[in-house]
């Protein structure tokens, strides 16, 4: 998808898609980490409101994976604050996991349970960590699936689905949970081009739907259509801040330029 | 010269029957094995080798053999193949080991027990697996345990000195896959643990007894434990050899549990752990299952191993199958020259069963786990 195919979606200025200006979802605050020595994220500020969509794009390596794999804690980070839900990310495992059970994640590999059938990857967490009836759990399971158009999938494995219905099911996975906040660490990256499409309207229906989510990824057309904000990233550090208008029309920061240049063609 | 590679399909191709196998066992042979002049002579020279070592084999196990019924003036001819009417007499010797013999009833209704729980624990379309498991796992060893001891319910007291035979064999092998199971994999977690005081004593443990030979650890169990207890107190020497077995049994498999998890992808313990599923939660419903699956061969490899090497507690005076063997070996009454042989044959042949047994079982196990996502 290139920026001029897209437009600015009617759609999105729908009632779901307010943005809260006073319920903050998540606070990142000064928040530094190291990799033994490298030092990977460097003074992260960061502040998402409760119904806001983020994009976070930069070259490889600049920290934008890292960064949100920080806001669940599947990474560690040694200065600052991280505060999810009002909940500040230490290591105390009791609220890591509570965070968790609030903040859906879908990766770039999908990281399906490759020995359990799609349903029982949707209910899996509802059952043992929600406590919810397995009866009841199914029935959400096969609402989400439905979402995502693959119910007629629910008792197959993993390993029998195409990488876009995968991604999918991933998504609907983390729904399964009701999460308050959805990360996206590149969901499409590793899909075969033509099944990018069908997990972008995945994703751009969740938005419609006022979900607050923060996407790492390269589809700008997405991040135009979609996002609220456009995070930059390079080495660690956030380079640029905008409106998706601004910052794509209207780049400050050189090392924005150079990069929206090498991917806009 | 006009170019023309323009090309537009019009017709979609149907799939079609793949070809059938052609030619009959002739053709297989001619393409098998005879296909070059190297085959041909590799064949030939297995043809002949199994011509020069099949008859004699043979002429030992059945041609020229002593059956069951037959006495022993005909074991001691000249060129008489393998007595087994000395295996058929010492059977139960075998079997049972010193037990006496008005008791054998009760280890036949343990046998019939352990048959009896353990097909359909082992046939996954059996049902009441829940049951089934609790009765294995808990009923089944304290009742066993009461009806071969004795001592209680009027039954006469049989102390372990007493057991031996395939019957022993059988509780070590079985005792010792079954506690080192368990053992192994939370010893292969603490290993991997962040915790250092819990992964430093894990590895401690597994280094220690993966570095000493089992025998050792049997003749410390039967031999220096008791210095060390306090006096009067006395440890069981066969409940020592167990314990000894077990733990040994539970250091290998937890490197080879290990393996298996270092082979999961990262990306399965952040999913679990994206869902906020707790540490034990997503062991046991993400990680486990998927890393043992892996491991199979490993586990059964080693569970294989301590079944033949519960002969080792011979050695500190328990009489296994294979030591029951050794004993009716010098038995005067059937001396003749293949007695020894016939009995180790035996002895060999009943440890292959078993280990056959558990071998194919993995196979088909790990084959109908197999959920296709190797890709």
């Amino acid at each position: 998808m290139t920026i001029s195919e897209t437009t600015n979606d009617p759609r999105l200025h729908a009632s779901g898609m307010q943005v809260s200006q006073t319920d903050v979802a998540i606070d990142v605050i000064g928040m530094h980490k190291w990799y033994a020595d490298f030092h990977v994220l460097r003074d992260i500020n960061l502040k998402v409101m409760r119904g806001e969509r983020i994009v976070i794009a930069g070259p490889s390596g600049s920290g934008k994976s890292t960064l949100i794999r920080c806001i669940n804690r599947l990474e560690e980070h040694q200065e600052g604050q991280i505060i999810v839900n009002g909940t500040e990310l230490t290591a105390d495992l009791k609220r890591i996991d509570e965070v968790r059970r609030d903040v859906g994640m879908v990766f770039q590999h999908f990281n399906l349970f490759p020995h359990l059938t799609i349903l029982q990857n949707l209910t899996l967490a509802p059952i043992w960590v929600r406590g919810i009836p397995k009866a009841e759990a199914e029935a959400t399971a096969m609402h989400y699936l439905e979402r995502v158009k693959i119910p007629e999938q629910a008792n197959k494995f993993p390993g029998q689905l195409s990488g876009g219905q995968q991604q999918r099911v991933a998504i609907a996975r983390s729904l399964c949970m009701k999460p308050s906040i959805m990360l996206f660490d590149e969901p499409t990256s590793a899909l075969d081009p033509e099944m990018v499409k069908e997990v972008l309207e995945v994703m751009i229906s969740l938005a419609e739907e006022g979900m607050t989510m923060i996407c790492v990824t390269h589809e700008m057309g997405f991040a135009r259509q979609v996002a609220n904000r456009v995070i930059f990233m390079d080495q660690g550090q956030v380079i640029e801040q905008n409106d998706p208008q601004n910052f794509f029309s209207n780049p400050q920061h050189e090392r924005t330029k150079l990069f929206l240049s090498q991917i806009l063609h | 010269m006009a170019m023309d590679f323009g090309y537009v399909r019009k017709d979609f191709v149907p799939a079609k029957a793949a070809p059938g196998r052609t030619g009959g066992p002739i053709l297989w042979a001619q393409k098998n094995l005879f296909s070059t002049p190297a085959n041909t002579l590799i064949t030939v020279i297995g043809l002949l080798f199994l011509a020069w070592a099949v008859p004699p084999i043979y002429n030992f196990l059945l041609g020229h053999a002593v059956m069951p019924g037959g006495t022993v003036e005909e074991c001691r001819l000249e060129g008489a193949g393998a007595c087994w009417a000395y295996i058929h007499a010492r059977f139960n010797f075998f079997i049972y080991g010193f037990y006496p013999i008005e008791e054998y009833w009760r280890p036949n209704i343990v046998f019939v027990l352990l048959a009896a729980l353990i097909i359909p624990l082992l046939t996954p379309s059996a049902p009441f697996k829940r049951i089934n498991a609790l009765l294995f796992f808990i009923v089944f060893p304290i009742v066993s345990f009461y009806l071969l001891n004795g001592g209680v319910f009027g039954l006469r007291y049989v102390p372990t000195e007493q057991w031996g035979g395939l019957m022993v064999t059988l509780i070590i092998s079985l005792v010792g896959i079954i506690c080192s199971f368990p053992i192994g994999v939370l010893l292969a977690l603490g290993r991997q643990s962040k915790l250092p005081i819990i992964k430093t004593l894990c590895v401690m443990f597994i280094e220690l007894w993966r570095a000493v030979p089992l025998i050792s650890v049997l003749f410390m169990a039967s031999i220096m434990l008791p210095l060390f207890m306090p006096a009067g107190t006395s440890v069981d020497k066969l409940l020592r050899a167990l314990v000894g077995v077990t733990l040994f049994t539970s250091a290998y498999l937890a490197e080879v549990v290990r393996g298996g998890l270092q082979a999961l992808p990262r990306g399965q313990y952040e999913a679990a752990a994206s869902l906020g599923l707790g540490y034990w939660k997503r062991m046991y419903f993400v990680v486990l299952p998927q890393a043992l699956k892996h491991v199979i061969p490993g586990i059964v490899n080693s569970f294989i191993a301590l079944f033949k090497d519960t002969s080792l507690v011979s050695i500190v005076g328990i009489f296994d199958l294979l030591n029951t063997v050794q004993a009716a070996s010098s038995d005067i009454d059937w001396a003749s020259p293949t007695q020894a042989v016939t009995g180790y044959v035996f002895a060999a042949f009943v440890f292959w069963i078993f280990c056959f047994a558990m071998s194919r079982y993995s196979l088909w196990m790990e084959r109908r786990l197999d959920t296709g996502h190797k890709r």
